[in-house]
């Protein structure tokens, strides 16, 4: 079986799906259900302690007995911030150590800062933790978090909720030509179409949020994406054929019916 | 005394252990993690851990992100 495998974890689904931006929790554990995802992405932030406390967690909607949560830097400029963030949430998650470790540089362009990136990475492995790292789409930048021992590696395809989809295939094809650890996009993605075009490439998997909770209609978007993802790994692994610049035809040219 | 709670200046009752507090708070959720002065205080130690004066104490949760 076609599997991708993390932390010694099999997953049959390839897409990871984010929590945040949804209208409400239940719109957030449908749209996790139509898309099939087995890996929800959630961010560590400090209890709101003057709200109803009898409402429901995001955790009691989205059981961790079901879904592997895997949870966040978003917002953490800082190696120190960032390594704090992942020590508090695997305190959270009784002892879990698969984190996703992502240090930004501006609040403009969401950009990771790469050498906080690589420094929180050296710690947090020292630690015992299993970090799947957001970064940048150099592949020399990928190649290094790996040899720091990360879990994967997940380039953006674009800035973090722009839908610009994957800007530099070039870049993400060297990327996965060089990994011994999964390639996993995160961010950029906008529709189902550059979900598809990351996994032709043959990446791992796809991580995302804005484009599905976004979407006009999140659990349509939601579905939309697990049939990319899968038609996307269907075709990496079924082989496209080479570009050409002009036609070939598609018919035999012998027993023509002309009168020549 | 006064604690620092999640970057807001509380009073709490002298004495009170974690789990006091977080009774006092009604925090009832079972996936939250407590850092007292940037020490994590495991979850087996919230009955006997004590707050004390000036105290800055941060009660952290999982919501929605990607």
């Amino acid at each position: 079986m076609d599997k991708l495998i993390i932390d010694n974890k099999e997953y049959n689904s390839r897409l990871m799906l984010g929590t945040g931006k949804y209208k409400d929790l239940q719109e957030t554990a449908a749209a996790i259900e139509a898309s099939g995802c087995e890996m929800v992405t959630v961010a560590i932030r400090r209890m709101n302690i003057g709200q109803d406390q009898s409402s429901a967690n995001l955790l009691d909607i989205i059981s961790p007995e079901k879904y592997t949560i895997l949870p966040n830097t978003a917002g953490c400029y800082t190696c120190d911030d960032a390594v704090r963030t992942c020590e508090l949430a695997a305190d959270l998650l009784s002892g879990q150590m698969l984190v996703k470790l992502e240090v930004l540089s501006d609040s403009t362009t969401l950009y990771p800062n790469v050498v906080e990136t690589i420094k929180a990475t050296k710690i947090l492995v020292k630690k015992g933790f299993k970090v799947m790292v957001y970064t940048t789409d150099d592949p020399i930048v990928a190649k290094e978090l790996e040899n720091e021992g990360c879990e994967c590696v997940m380039p953006l395809g674009s800035s973090i909720g722009s839908g610009l989809g994957i800007i530099n295939k070039f870049n993400i094809l060297e990327i996965i030509k060089n990994a011994n650890v999964p390639i996993i996009v995160d961010a950029g993605v906008g529709t189902a179409s550059d979900a598809c075009i990351a996994m032709e490439l043959g990446c791992d998997g796809v991580l995302m949020n804005t484009a599905v909770a976004c979407a006009k209609n999140p659990i349509l978007m939601a579905a939309a994406m697990k049939n990319a993802i899968r038609a996307g790994r269907d075709a990496f692994k079924a082989g496209r054929i080479e570009k050409k610049s002009f036609g070939q035809p598609s018919s035999p040219e012998h027993g023509l019916i002309t009168d020549e | 005394m006064n604690i620092i709670l999640n970057n807001v200046h509380e009073e709490a009752q002298d004495g009170h252990t974690v789990k006091q507090l977080l009774d006092y708070k009604k925090i009832h959720n079972k996936y939250i993690a407590v850092e007292i002065n940037r020490k994590i205080i495991p979850k087996s130690n919230y009955h006997k851990h004590k707050i004390h004066e000036g105290d800055r104490i941060e009660i952290i949760t999982a919501i929605g992100g990607g």
